[in-house]
């Protein structure tokens, strides 16, 4: 077997797992607080896409240098889709908070479709090209052929934010109030938790981290269009029920997983099947395992 | 003495139901009051609107804290009406299981602090030296409860009497003047039952905090409590002393059935 392909793919099939992990985040973060699937989460990246490009196309213009457009087109991405994250929270689910269960699923498919589409009236529906914000680095040139330079990037990109939520849900007080917050709102809220705040944090911090996610694929692609949220959202959906939805460590797990079934498959069967192949897998993994992989089955108290 | 918990004409109505009847219950400063009664008498409903779950139909709930203003706190959500001083415990055991025994004091503790979200991320100096002021206060708490070997276990490892003392000392972490315990002695050993007679005693004692309790032991009420309530269908059908409790006769009623005369 050539030891170099398989690397590649390796690699390939981490950089892909890397950005599925940065969305997945959000989906298995919210769904850990208030049990929903937020279908429009996938948007939110979409439009941190989009933010970075008008920001960098704006700051290119007037000739800033690179690596001041990449900060700055990241932070207003950040920012922009956050913004969106936390209001879409607050008109779309806050109010239908006490409803059950699908009436906020279906405002979240709801929301989607309305995201998608103002998008699509504000800005075009072409596929629009993405500036490369990140350089082929010099130093890195004997090792490209393995693994190019912005893909080094977003892995390590996507280790530096794994290990910055990891800090803040672990060590700090509004992660502990996360915590609680997920495992009984009722007693977090009598312990003086606000438990609306604690919703509205879960919702930016998952939408910061879906537009850091969606800048760095729509450099790395090149292209960037308003429906580009969706495939990306159902695969990162996919891979927060690999994982075990509502369990952090499972998200990330569980997105690596997805980007090396689909790289090994696409490199050594065939690329037209690669959705196929995650898909099926996915199947599998419910028949034998429907808690997904670090998920915990529910155990309910009689 | 001073009244710290004045609730005055209280009712709750899920749907048709009447859960709560026009109930007065007062408080005073220092006191452990028991609240007793059949099953499904409205006790834990009763506490559900104190401490903001539900908003009462109709009466007034005031408080006077005895570091505060006196005020209605009707309505107010749970989470407000713990800062200002009332704290409680459930029937069955509420922990965060997957957290470790300080973490869940800590969680109690977070409530009466300021740092804001910001500060938590950015972890400035302030941050840094409120984070050790509670972990200090939640180790003491820990300490006073019997729990300190415990500290970094998790909370679902522990044994059950302790698990039922966390849960105290959690609720103690909030500062509250108020403690109101869910019948805390559900499912604890005789022995269990005695050391959270002490301990209650010693809360009220060492730690000035009033304490309204909803429990079935009847030997613990009885020997615990300055004052018990007796509440029926929602209704108050008899206070006082253990003493004239016991000798209540539409307590007796409630309890045991009407006496057939012969």
């Amino acid at each position: 077997m050539d030891l170099e392909y398989f690397f590649q793919l390796f690699l390939g099939g981490l950089t892909r797992g890397s950005i599925y992990a940065l969305i997945a985040l959000g989906y298995t973060m919210v769904y850990g607080i208030i049990q929903l699937i937020n279908f429009a989460h996938g948007e939110i990246y979409m439009i941190g896409a989009f933010t970075g490009l008008i920001v960098s196309s704006v700051l290119t213009m007037v000739g800033m240098p690179i690596p001041a457009v990449v900060i700055l087109a990241a932070m207003a991405a950040i920012i922009y889709s956050c913004s969106y994250g936390y209001t879409m929270e607050k008109i779309a689910y806050k109010p239908l908070r006490k409803a059950p269960r699908l009436s906020a699923l279906i405002s979240a498919i709801g929301m989607s479709l309305f995201l998608q589409n103002y998008v699509l009236l504000a800005q075009t529906s072409d596929f629009l090209p993405f500036p490369s914000l990140i350089p082929d680095f010099d130093f890195w040139e004997p090792y490209a052929h393995i693994i190019t330079s912005p893909e080094l990037v977003i892995i390590m990109t996507t280790v530096v934010v794994m290990i910055l939520l990891t800090f803040l849900i672990k060590f700090t007080k509004i992660g502990k109030a996360m915590r609680a917050t997920s495992q009984d709102k009722m007693m977090a809220a009598l312990l003086g938790i606000n438990v609306d705040k604690v919703i509205s944090v879960t919702f930016i911090v998952g939408s910061a981290t879906a537009a850091i996610g969606g800048i760095l694929i729509a450099s790395h692609i090149g292209q960037i269009n308003f429906y580009m949220g969706f495939i990306a959202g159902i695969k990162a959906f996919v891979a927060a029920v690999l994982g075990g939805i509502g369990s952090i460590p499972g998200a990330v797990l569980g997105a690596l997983v997805l980007g090396w079934t689909e790289s090994f498959f696409a490199g050594y069967i065939s690329s037209d099947y690669e959705d196929v192949f995650a898909f099926l897998f996915l199947v599998l993994i419910l028949i034998f395992r429907p808690s997904g992989i670090l998920g915990r089955s529910e155990t309910q108290k009689v | 003495m001073k009244p710290i918990l004045e609730v005055k004409n209280m009712t709750m109505d899920f749907g048709g139901l009447r859960a709560i009847d026009s109930l007065d219950i007062t408080i005073n400063q220092g006191e452990i009051i028991a609240l007793i009664g059949p099953n499904g008498a409205g006790k834990t409903t009763f506490f559900n609107c104190i401490t903001g779950i539900y908003t009462p139909t109709s009466g007034d709930i005031h408080i006077s804290p005895p570091h505060g203003e006196p005020q209605r706190i009707n309505g107010l959500k749970p989470n407000v009406i713990t800062k200002k001083g009332l704290a409680r415990t459930f029937q069955n055991i509420r922990l965060f299981t997957s957290m470790t025994v300080l973490e869940n004091v800590m969680i109690g503790c977070h409530a009466v602090t300021k740092a804001g979200v910001l500060g938590a991320i950015f972890r400035g100096p302030a941050t840094k030296a409120e984070e050790s002021r509670i972990v200090e206060k939640s180790y003491s708490i820990l300490e006073k409860m019997g729990l300190a070997r415990y500290v970094n276990d998790l909370a679902v490892n522990l044994p059950y009497g302790a698990q039922r003392r966390l849960e105290i000392a959690r609720a103690m972490a909030t500062d509250p003047f108020l403690l109101l315990l869910d019948e805390p002695a559900a499912g604890m050993n005789p022995q269990e039952t005695r050391a959270l007679d002490e301990l209650i005693l010693r809360l009220r004692d060492r730690e000035g905090v009033a304490i309204l309790l909803i429990e079935h032991d009847m030997k613990l009420v009885m020997s615990l409590s300055e004052k018990i309530y007796v509440v029926d269908y929602g209704k108050k059908i008899g206070e006082g002393t253990p003493e004239e409790i016991r000798n209540n006769p539409a307590v007796i009623k409630a309890y045991l059935g009407e006496e057939i005369d012969a």
